[in-house]
C-alpha cells in the first residue's frame, strides 16, 4: 500500500517534471509522512463516526419512544450533526471564576486524547493496525485508564459542586470497573495464549467450527459466554453510559464534570464519550467476535465485518440506554465488586481447568 | 425461590423483557406530528389571543361594563369608558381605552365567559410573537383589528359550541 | 547524538521538573499531578530500555488507579498549607540528614562503573523476544514461591483493611435487591374465597 500511495505521489509530481527535485528532499521524510498519512486515514473516519453516531442515537432512541427523530436538517436530518457542530464551534468558551485555569482548559485534551491514542493498536483487518504492538492488550488497558482523569482534572478544576461530585463518582466507578473489564480479559488471553490483538483474533478462527465453514460459533463469545456479558457491561459502565451514567447524571448532578464547560470545551468531552463508545464496540467485537473474521467460511474475512460487528454493539449500547432506567450509585458500584469481579475470579479457574482437560477446545 | 426463577434470573429474563419491548416499539408506526406541516385538531373552545368583536354594522360590541376587568385574574385588562354616538344614533358607553397585557395574560378564557355581549373573545391562533416586551401589549386597535381578521372563524367557533353553553 | 540519547534527556528533563515541582508546589492537587507525569515519563524511560511490559504495567497500576484514588482523597482534603508549614525548622535537621543519606547510597549504585562492580552485560536479542512472555516464565518457574507469598500477603492485607474498617451499623434500613426480586404475588396477599352473601339465620 505503501509503494501505491509514493506511486500516486510520483505520478502527481510527474506532471510538471519536478518529482526527481521532490524526492530530493523529501526521502528523509517520508516514513514521518507516512506515518502521518495512516492516523489521518484513521482518524477522519473515527470522527466523523463520532458525529454520526450522536445523530444515529437521537434517531434510534426516537424510534424506541415512538417518536421520529431529527429529521429536519438536510436529507432524513443528515446534517445535523454538521450544524450541531458549528453551532458548538460558534459559541463563547467561558472559564468560570476561581476555577484553575490550566487544569480547566487541560481537562478537555486529558479527556480526548487517550480515547484516540488507543486507536493506533486497533487491528482493522489482517495486518492493518497502526502499530503491531507484542504488548497490545496491555498498552490498551493503560491508555484506556487514563481516560478518567480528563474527568477528574475537570470535576476538580471547575471549582463548582455538581462537577466534584461528578469527578468522585466517575474516578469511583472507572476504576471499579476497570478491575473486571481486565479479569474478563485475563479469559481471553488465556485461551488465546497472545497479548497482540491481531494474534488474538487469528487464534478465534481456529477450531473444530471454524474448520466447518460457521466461524461465529468458535470465536471467545460463545466458550466465554459470561466474559463476554461482563465484558460488556463493564464497557458501558466504563464509558459512562446510561444505565450507569451516574457521572452525568443529569436529573441529580445535571451533567456531572461537564456543568462549568460550554461551546468546543464541552465538545471535547462529549467527542470523548462518543469516540471511547467506538472504541469498546471495536474491542469487544476483537476481543469476543472475532474482529476482522467473517462468520461463514464461505465469505472472505475483511474490514467490513470488523465495522458490522461494531455497529451491531453500538446499536446494543444505544438499546440499552433507551431501555433501563439509571442505577442507583451504590448498586453500580454493588454490580461491579459483588457481581462481577467474584464471577470473573471464578470463571478464570473454570477456563484454566478447562484448558489443561482433554475438553480443551483451544489447542 | 423454584427452579423457575433461579433460571429467569440467571439468564436475565426481565431484562430481555425490557429490551423486547423497546424493539418492539422501535419498528412501531411513529406518533410524531409534524407540527408547522401537520397539526392536531384544536377544539372550538380554544382559548387563544384575543380579539375584540363587532356587529355587522360595523359598531364594537362591547358596552364598556368592566365585568372582564373585575373577573381578570392576573388584572392584564385595564379600561377606560366614555359617552358617544353610536352608529344607532343614540348616545352610548363606549370604551376609550381598551388594553390586555399578554405577558400577563394567563389565557383561562374568564373574560370571555364574563362578557354579555361576546365582544372580548379568545381567537384559535396561538402562533404568534413580539421581538420586545411592549409588542405584547395590546390595545383596543389591536384587538378590533383582530376581530375583525378573524371574524369568520370566531363565529364559527361560537356556532359549534352554542348548544352546550 | 542518536535519537535515543534525546528522547532520553527530554524524557529525563521533564520527569526532573516533575519531580520537583512535586515538592514544591503549594497546591495538592498539582502535587499529585505533577507526581502522575513523573511516573509517565519514568514509564516513557522504562520503554526506551525495552522493558515495556514494566512500562505499561506501572502506567496502567501508578497512573491508572493508585493515582486516581490519591487524586479522589487529595480533592477531598482541606489543606491549610500555613499549619503544614508550622514545623519546617525543626523538622529540618532529620530531613537533611536523611536527604543525604538517600543522595550518598545513590551515589554508591550510580558510580558502579568506578568501583569495577558493573555486571550487566549487552545482550543481543533475537527479534521476536518477548520482555512480557519472559518476565511471565521466570515470574511463574524461578520466583513462583516469593510470587505467591507476595500475592499472599496483599490478599491478607487486603482482608485486614476490609476487616478494620467495616462497621456493620444495626440501625440502618436497608434493602436486600435479590429478597424483592424473588418475591411473588402470594407472597403479599392471600386471596379468600368466601361465598358472596351471608347464610340465612
Amino acid at each position: 500500500m505503501e509503494s501505491s500511495v509514493l506511486q500516486f505521489f510520483q505520478w502527481f509530481w510527474n506532471l510538471f517534471g519536478l518529482w526527481d527535485w521532490v524526492w530530493s528532499w523529501f526521502k528523509p521524510l517520508w516514513p514521518l509522512v507516512w506515518v502521518i498519512i495512516k492516523i489521518v486515514v484513521i482518524l477522519v473516519p473515527l470522527l466523523l463516526g463520532v458525529a454520526y453516531l450522536t445523530f444515529w442515537e437521537r434517531k434510534i432512541i426516537g424510534w424506541m419512544q415512538v417518536r421520529i427523530g431529527p429529521n429536519r436538517v438536510g436529507w432524513w436530518g443528515l446534517m445535523q450533526p454538521i450544524v450541531d457542530g458549528v453551532k458548538l464551534f460558534l459559541k463563547e468558551v467561558i472559564l468560570p471564576t476561581k476555577a484553575d485555569p490550566w487544569l480547566f482548559f487541560l481537562a478537555p485534551a486529558l479527556a480526548m486524547a487517550p480515547a484516540v491514542a488507543v486507536w493506533s493498536v486497533i487491528p482493522f483487518f489482517d495486518g492493518g493496525a497502526l502499530a503491531n504492538l507484542d504488548a497490545g492488550v496491555l498498552f490498551l488497558l493503560a491508555v484506556t485508564s487514563l481516560g478518567v482523569y480528563g474527568v477528574i482534572i475537570a470535576g476538580w478544576a471547575s471549582n463548582s459542586k455538581y462537577p466534584l461530585l461528578g469527578a468522585m463518582r466517575s474516578a469511583a466507578q472507572m476504576v471499579s470497573y476497570e478491575v473486571s473489564m481486565g479479569l474478563a480479559l485475563v479469559c481471553v488471553l488465556m485461551v488465546s495464549n497472545s497479548l497482540n490483538l491481531s494474534d488474538i483474533i487469528r487464534s478465534q478462527g481456529q477450531g473444530t467450527f471454524a474448520n466447518a465453514g460457521l466461524g461465529f460459533l468458535s470465536w471467545n463469545w460463545l466458550p466465554l459466554l459470561p466474559m463476554f456479558f461482563v465484558y460488556l457491561v463493564s464497557g458501558v459502565a466504563e464509558t459512562n453510559r446510561a444505565p450507569f451514567d451516574v457521572v452525568e447524571g443529569e436529573s441529580e448532578i445535571v451533567a456531572g464534570h461537564m456543568v462549568e464547560y460550554s461551546g468546543m470545551a464541552f465538545a471535547m468531552f462529549f467527542l470523548a464519550e462518543y469516540a471511547n463508545m467506538i472504541l469498546v464496540s471495536a474491542l469487544v467485537s476483537i476481543f469476543f467476535l472475532g474482529g476482522w473474521l467473517s462468520p461463514f467460511g464461505i465469505f472472505p474475512d475483511g474490514i467490513l465485518w470488523l465495522l458490522g460487528k461494531m455497529v451491531l454493539i453500538l446499536f446494543v449500547f444505544l438499546w440499552l440506554r433507551a431501555t433501563f432506567p439509571r442505577y442507583r450509585y451504590d448498586q453500580i458500584m454493588r454490580l461491579g465488586w459483588k457481581v462481577f469481579v467474584p464471577l470473573c475470579l471464578l470463571w478464570i479457574p473454570v477456563v484454566g481447568i478447562w484448558m489443561m482437560s482433554p475438553f480443551n477446545i483451544w489447542k | 425461590m423454584g427452579a423457575r426463577d433461579l433460571i429467569k434470573t440467571f439468564s436475565l429474563g426481565e431484562l430481555r423483557q425490557g429490551l423486547a419491548v423497546t424493539l418492539r416499539y422501535m419498528f412501531a408506526p411513529k406518533i410524531t406530528i409534524q407540527y408547522p406541516e401537520e397539526r392536531t385538531p384544536a377544539s372550538p373552545r380554544f382559548r387563544g389571543l384575543h380579539a375584540l368583536r363587532r356587529y355587522p354594522n360595523g359598531e364594537e360590541r362591547c358596552i364598556a361594563c368592566k365585568l372582564c376587568e373585575a373577573v381578570c385574574p392576573a388584572m392584564a385588562i385595564t379600561i377606560e369608558s366614555a359617552e358617544r354616538v353610536d352608529a344607532n344614533g343614540q348616545t352610548s358607553r363606549r370604551t376609550t381605552r381598551y388594553d390586555i397585557d399578554l405577558t400577563k395574560c394567563i389565557f383561562c378564557g374568564f373574560c370571555e365567559e364574563a362578557c354579555p355581549v361576546d365582544a372580548i373573545v379568545e381567537t384559535h391562533i396561538f402562533e404568534y410573537h413580539g421581538e420586545t416586551r411592549g409588542d405584547l401589549y395590546y390595545t383596543k386597535q389591536m384587538l378590533l383589528a383582530n376581530g375583525d381578521r378573524y371574524e369568520t372563524e370566531v363565529a364559527e367557533a361560537r356556532e359549534q359550541d352554542a348548544r352546550y353553553r | 547524538m542518536e535519537l535515543k540519547t534525546v528522547v532520553f534527556y527530554v524524557f529525563a528533563a521533564i520527569m526532573l521538573f516533575a519531580a520537583l515541582r512535586v515538592i514544591t508546589a503549594r497546591n495538592p492537587v498539582h502535587a499529585v499531578l505533577y507526581l502522575v507525569l513523573a511516573f509517565f515519563n519514568a514509564g516513557g524511560l522504562w520503554l526506551t530500555l525495552q522493558a515495556e511490559f514494566l512500562a505499561i504495567a506501572l502506567i496502567m497500576v501508578y497512573v491508572g488507579a493508585v493515582m486516581v484514588l490519591f487524586l479522589f482523597v487529595v480533592m477531598m482534603l482541606d489543606i491549610d498549607i500555613a499549619r503544614l508549614r508550622q514545623g519546617f525548622w525543626s523538622n529540618m535537621p532529620l530531613a537533611v540528614t536523611l536527604g543525604v543519606l538517600m543522595a550518598g547510597e545513590m551515589a554508591l549504585v550510580l558510580s558502579t562503573d568506578y568501583f569495577g562492580t558493573t555486571s550487566f552485560p549487552d545482550q543481543a536479542m533475537p527479534a521476536d523476544y518477548s520482555n512480557t512472555k519472559e518476565l511471565g516464565r521466570l515470574l511463574f518457574t524461578a520466583y513462583v514461591y516469593p510470587f505467591e507469598l507476595a500475592s499472599v500477603i496483599l490478599l491478607v492485607a487486603i482482608i485486614a483493611a476490609v476487616v478494620l474498617t467495616l462497621r456493620r451499623r444495626k440501625d440502618v434500613r436497608h434493602l436486600d435487591p435479590a429478597a424483592q426480586i424473588a418475591v411473588k404475588h402470594t407472597d403479599r396477599i392471600r386471596v379468600v374465597k368466601m361465598a358472596a352473601e351471608k347464610e340465612p339465620e
